[in-house]
């Protein structure tokens, strides 16, 4: 049994806006060991979005402590949250969110920029990411040159770039058909394979399925801890 | 993240949006290329006035008739110019009064028509003694300055300037030729070389010098007033002793006290300070519309950049999501900021030296850029991008990651 990567415990989050107050997450509680590979489900506006934001130190909760790798996200200054972002974290999102401006290359190149890597071992090491997922070929292209699967492939790309120890995807094959979804989902199965903790959220249950375990959230609560082949 | 990165992502976005840094700029084109432009119009004139001020000799003390009153007003000048004489002059020379002089020219000044055959010119006569040469530092192209035995028989000769030698003799030599001034024939002993003061000021080439005595007779006067007293002191350093004396020399000669005193004594500096201080004025008055315009240029440079980091929020929490630090976000801003401000500033400068080349030809008046003053320019229009940018660029490093990754 080794300790958990991620660990939640009473985790609260409100919104509020103007007089209005909107509870997303009313108590989580949730452990996940390194190497694991999650899917969080469950119906829109369950606050599946919110977590990931809290487990991908986005943001932080009203209530309640995370630790990640053991340690209480609380107590750190955003400069320390942002190298957390940048070395442990990678992120796949739903509109895949690639600057575009930059060439497929510099959009995965883009995390290592931030580590401080030097140029030329940057781009050696975005364009081995970019073969990772198949679009050695593309390098050059701009997001608007590629179709919406390739995008995502390369958010993946970019999402390994740093070898981040976890990988947080929030509806990564929302906005694609079925079979860029399935090459999405094939990369996922890699990187699991690779040894790299990897949070699922979805709300398709085909797509949760490829997880080993699956976390149903209902209105900001943990619905059901489905432990099939963790143990 | 280094300095070059930043330096890269900047100018990607200026870039990027090519149409809208170029309005972004225009502020700061217009504003660096009208102070490039000021400052070398007040610096042109400067140097306008400074010529002709040097041109006039060196060591040089300026006696007019008249008293400057304190207000920078004329007493008793113009109209009753009898206050300063010949006599005067011969007073100053006395090297027993006045020591540390070395040498003094009186001048008197009159306009008339030269003719020569059937060409007319009218010039400033000049009616002085063998020492204005020397006290004046003018050299010939030609021939010879007049002599004190010319002086003394009221001799009819005359040294020309060299405009005035070209615009009445043509190329041709005009030396032992004869022009006429009044109905008296003078016949042309010498030519002055140019002065040297700058080309477009030519009245110190423009003129017909002839012996003090003839130039009495042919304008019928009857006292011996003159109109100026140029005084060399022995050196620089001797030059307000020299002043001491001249005007204790006058205040005797004239049985008045110092507050009294009918006469003015001016050092060159005295002038050039004069005139500066009007140019300066001008150069403050028009420096300042320039600066307004820099203002409006700089809080055009932050209501873009304010535009950007609102628009690019997205860009931004997605640039934090993957790793960026709020101070790498707040120099990626400001390096933006500071790179319009540049560009404006070195555009701003090309045009205000384009400017400098083409202005004079039009208005007339010198314009002297200095690349002291266009790295200055430069370096302010710098300090205007990093300045204004600063607002926008903390704007964008406060946003939090989620709600910039959030916001459509
Ligand atoms: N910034 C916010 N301000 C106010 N309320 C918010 C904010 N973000 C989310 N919410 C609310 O919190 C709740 C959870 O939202 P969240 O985005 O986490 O849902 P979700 O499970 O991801 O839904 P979906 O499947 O549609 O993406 C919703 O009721 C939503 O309206
Ligand atoms: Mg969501």
């Amino acid at each position: 049994m080794t300790a958990p990567v991620i660990s939640l415990d009473g985790v609260r989050k409100t919104y509020a806006t103007g007089s209005l107050s909107v509870e997303a997450l009313r108590g989580i509680d949730i452990r996940i060991d390194p190497g694991e590979y999650v899917a969080i489900v469950g119906p829109s506006g369950s606050g599946k979005s919110t977590l990931m934001h809290i487990l991908g130190c986005l943001d932080v909760p009203t209530a309640g402590t995370y630790a990640l790798a053991g340690r209480d996200v609380s107590d750190l200054a955003e400069t320390d949250l942002a190298r957390i972002r940048n070395e442990e974290i990678g992120f796949v999102f739903q509109q895949f969110n690639l600057l575009p401006d930059l060439t497929a290359l510099r959009n995965v190149a883009l995390p290592l920029v931030y580590a401080g890597v030097a140029g030329h071992d940057r781009e050696q090491r975005a364009r081995r990411a970019l073969e990772r997922v198949g679009l050695a070929d593309r390098a050059a292209h701009r997001p608007g040159e590629l179709s919406g699967g390739q995008q995502q492939r390369v958010a993946v790309a970019r999402a390994l770039v740093t070898e981040p120890s976890m990988i947080l995807a929030d509806e990564p094959t929302g906005n694609l058909d079925s079979v860029s979804s399935a090459d999405v989902l094939a990369l996922f199965r890699e990187l699991h394979d690779a040894g790299r903790t990897i949070v699922l959220i979805t709300h398709e249950h085909e797509v949760a399925a490829q997880a080993d375990r699956i976390i149903t959230i209902l209105d900001g609560q943990v619905e059901a801890l489905d432990r099939r082949s963790a143990s | 993240m280094n300095w070059l990165e930043t330096l890269r992502t900047a100018s990607d976005a200026v870039r990027a949006h090519r149409l809208r840094s170029r309005l972004t700029m225009l502020g700061i084109v217009i504003g660096i290329s009208s102070v490039v432009l000021t400052v070398g119009l007040g610096q042109g004139a400067q140097n306008k006035v400074r010529d002709q001020i040097d041109a006039l000799g060196s060591n040089l003390l300026i006696v007019s008739p008249g008293s400057s009153t304190g207000s920078g007003g004329v007493r008793g000048g113009f109209g009753s110019a009898s206050t300063l004489t010949l006599d005067d002059a011969a007073a100053i020379a006395d090297e027993k009064v006045a020591p540390d002089v070395a040498r003094v020219a009186a001048t008197t000044s009159t306009t008339t028509s030269l003719t020569v055959d059937t060409t007319n010119w009218t010039t400033r006569i000049v009616g002085t003694t063998p020492t204005w040469q020397r006290v004046r530092a003018r050299t010939l192209e030609s021939g010879r300055f007049f002599t004190q035995a010319e002086v003394n028989s009221a001799a009819n000769v005359v040294v020309l300037g060299p405009d005035t030698a070209s615009e009445l003799f043509g190329r041709g030599d005009p030396v032992g030729r004869t022009v006429t001034a009044n109905g008296t024939s003078l016949t042309v002993v010498g030519v002055l070389a140019e002065s040297g003061a700058s080309s477009d000021d030519a009245s110190e080439d423009d003129v017909a010098v002839v012996p003090v005595t003839t130039g009495q007779r042919m304008s019928g006067a009857t006292s011996n007033a003159v109109s100026t007293v140029y005084v060399e002191a022995t050196s620089a350093g001797s030059l307000s002793a020299a002043y001491q004396e001249v005007q204790a020399a006058l205040l005797t000669a004239h049985g008045v006290s110092a507050a009294d005193a009918d006469f003015s004594i001016a050092t060159q500096d005295a002038l050039l300070e004069t005139a500066n201080s009007t140019n300066r004025t001008m150069t403050i008055l028009l420096g300042g519309l320039a600066a307004i315009s820099l203002l409006v240029g700089g809080i055009g440079v932050m209501n873009i950049m304010l535009v950007s980091v609102t628009e690019r929020i997205r860009e931004i929490g997605l640039r934090k999501a993957l790793g960026a630090t709020p101070s790498a976000i707040r120099r990626q801003f400001l390096l933006e900021a500071s790179l319009l401000g540049l560009a404006g500033g070195v555009i701003g400068a090309l045009i205000g030296v384009a400017g400098a080349r083409v202005l004079p030809s039009l208005i007339d008046q010198p314009v002297s850029v200095s690349v002291p003053a266009i790295t200055a320019a430069l370096g302010v229009a710098l300090g205007i991008g990093v300045g204004f940018g600063v607002y926008p660029a903390s704007r964008a490093a406060r946003l939090t990651p989620i709600d910039a990754l959030r916001s459509e």
